[in-house]
């Protein structure tokens, strides 16, 4: 049985075309199209029904202590408000999911993604142990919405007399919005300005609704899942099961950025070894040259060899070229390597280039 | 269910292709189904000039936001010619699906028996209708 979120009756509703991702039923696009939506994310804002991701809350005397051992992000650098992205390691220092941190009233909502809901749960709940610290399901409660693009805060702000201009990049208030009390965190997954918005679950069909109301004259459009993809794929943000994986390390992922050195955390010596070694592959950027369209599971070769897979690529909507992640040995890293992505038995010639493709617009 | 365009003056096959005769030449593309189930196209990789295509067997690949699915010739023959404004316009095949074209084919011996096989505009209707149950 597939899960529903509460506003599934209003996607259906505007047309919305569902599908199963991660065991919801969720809109792929809506009649607008996913190009269209894509391109109002960029230009305009879109509305997005992410409540298929968790919501962990976790607090008590040691829950600093337990999550600094959990994941690789200092959160000693996070004061009340703050906001962080950062990753679970296994001791191998693969990856159990990436996540989202916020520090809300001394406590921490910990988002992470909706297909690893379940084995992030245990995989914490194990690791609560011999530290005074509960674990709360939040997902019930709150409903999980973003609200991206250059439009975003304006459209945010005729539904709240918070000054949302204060709020900066990667921090959340928790405010009275359109009559509710909804945590705004200013982040999202787009490479555009915007807001994740955490709303009590028997408001959220409303407070869809009056965002689409509010949003109307500003070119706002409710995007899907494909529009989703498309635009973190372009800001080269990571998708738990393409670029991360049981099978992949943060620093193969480029994600060393995320990790803190100087504090031990689960994973921690494995990942200091990969640092020391460097990994012998790496996600690289490619652009193809070859007109073809590179799909996830291609297989990378040079002279003939396969040295390694796409993990997610597409035609980028904004950028208007053929273009996909990949992990391939380093040695082949290097911008301006020439590679073959294998097109349906066709070598298609690529070309390494520098990510992000597209530069995200923070505030 | 939704509701497709269809378009009376031409064939249908039951992989989506339809199939327009101009003067004994067989104008292939694909239907107003199969291009809302596509979503937005973004690449078509078209046959060459010259190629030989057979009925039923794969003869191009359209590329949407969704997925790479094939195009296949409706009618065996040689392909005359290739519609060149889907290279750098493959929206069209989701804006106007009966006017964006593919690939011309000149039949063989065997187009009667081929274009038989094909379905009328009515048939293809219900053959929809009953692939959405």
């Amino acid at each position: 049985m597939l899960h529903r979120t509460p506003l599934y009756d209003t996607h259906v509703a505007m047309g919305g075309r569902m599908v199963e991702f991660a065991g919801y039923e969720l809109p792929v696009q809506y009649p607008t199209g996913p190009t269209a939506e894509h391109h109002a994310v960029r230009t305009a804002s879109g509305l997005f029904d992410i409540d298929h991701m968790g919501q962990f809350e976790l607090g008590g005397p040691d829950a600093d202590a337990c999550l600094q051992k959990l994941q690789v992000w200092d959160i000693e650098q996070m004061g009340e408000g703050d906001a962080h992205y950062s990753v679970l390691c296994y001791a191998d220092g693969t990856v159990v999911d990436d996540i989202f941190l916020y520090k809300l009233h001394g406590r921490w909502l910990i988002i992470v993604n909706a297909s690893n809901r379940a084995k992030d749960w245990e995989w914490i709940e194990r690791h609560l142990q011999g530290f005074d610290a509960a674990l709360i399901e939040r997902s019930d409660e709150l409903a999980m919405l973003a609200l991206q693009g250059p439009k975003a805060e304006q459209i945010l702000q005729k539904l709240t007399a918070y000054p949302l201009g204060t709020v900066a990049t990667r921090t959340a208030v928790e405010t009275e919005i359109g009559g509710m009390t909804v945590i705004a965190g200013r982040t999202g997954y787009t490479g555009e300005d915007g807001f994740e918005l955490y709303v009590p679950v028997d408001g959220v069909v409303a407070f869809w609704n009056l965002l689409l109301d509010a949003g109307k004259d500003d070119g706002l459009l409710a995007c899907g899942l494909a529009a989703r993809d498309s635009l973190r794929f372009e800001a080269c943000m990571p998708l738990y099961g393409h670029e991360l994986s049981p099978h992949i390390n943060p620093l193969e992922a480029r994600l060393g950025w995320t990790v803190s050195w100087t504090k031990n955390f689960i994973g921690r010596d494995a990942l200091l070894k990969v640092k020391l070694e460097k990994p012998a592959r790496i996600l690289v950027g490619l652009e193809m040259v070859d007109k073809a369209v590179p799909r996830e599971h291609y297989d990378i070769a040079v002279n003939g060899q396969v040295v390694g897979h796409v993990t997610s690529g597409m035609k980028s909507p904004t950028l208007d070229k053929f273009l996909a992640m990949a992990m391939v040995p380093a040695e082949y890293s290097a911008l301006g390597t020439r590679l073959d992505v294998i097109v349906r038995g066709q070598p298609k010639q690529a070309v390494v280039v520098k990510r992000p493709f597209y530069k995200p617009q923070y505030k | 269910m939704a509701s497709y365009k269809l378009d009376k003056s031409v064939k249908y096959a039951k992989s989506h292709e339809w199939v327009r005769l101009e003067d004994g030449i067989a104008v292939v593309g694909v239907s107003d189904y199969a291009q809302d189930s596509l979503s937005d196209v973004v690449y078509v990789d078209l046959p060459e000039v010259g190629d030989t295509v057979t009925a039923g067997e794969q003869a191009a690949t359209v590329e949407s936001v969704k997925a790479a699915e094939d195009v296949n010739a409706p009618i065996s023959g040689e392909v005359i010619e290739v519609n060149g404004a889907l290279e750098d316009t493959p929206e069209i095949v989701n804006d106007r699906p009966y006017a964006a074209w593919f690939f011309k084919v000149k039949p063989t011996s065997s187009l009667d028996a081929e274009l038989a096989d094909l379905m009328s505009a009515e048939e293809y209707d219900d053959f929809v209708d009953n692939l959405d149950e």
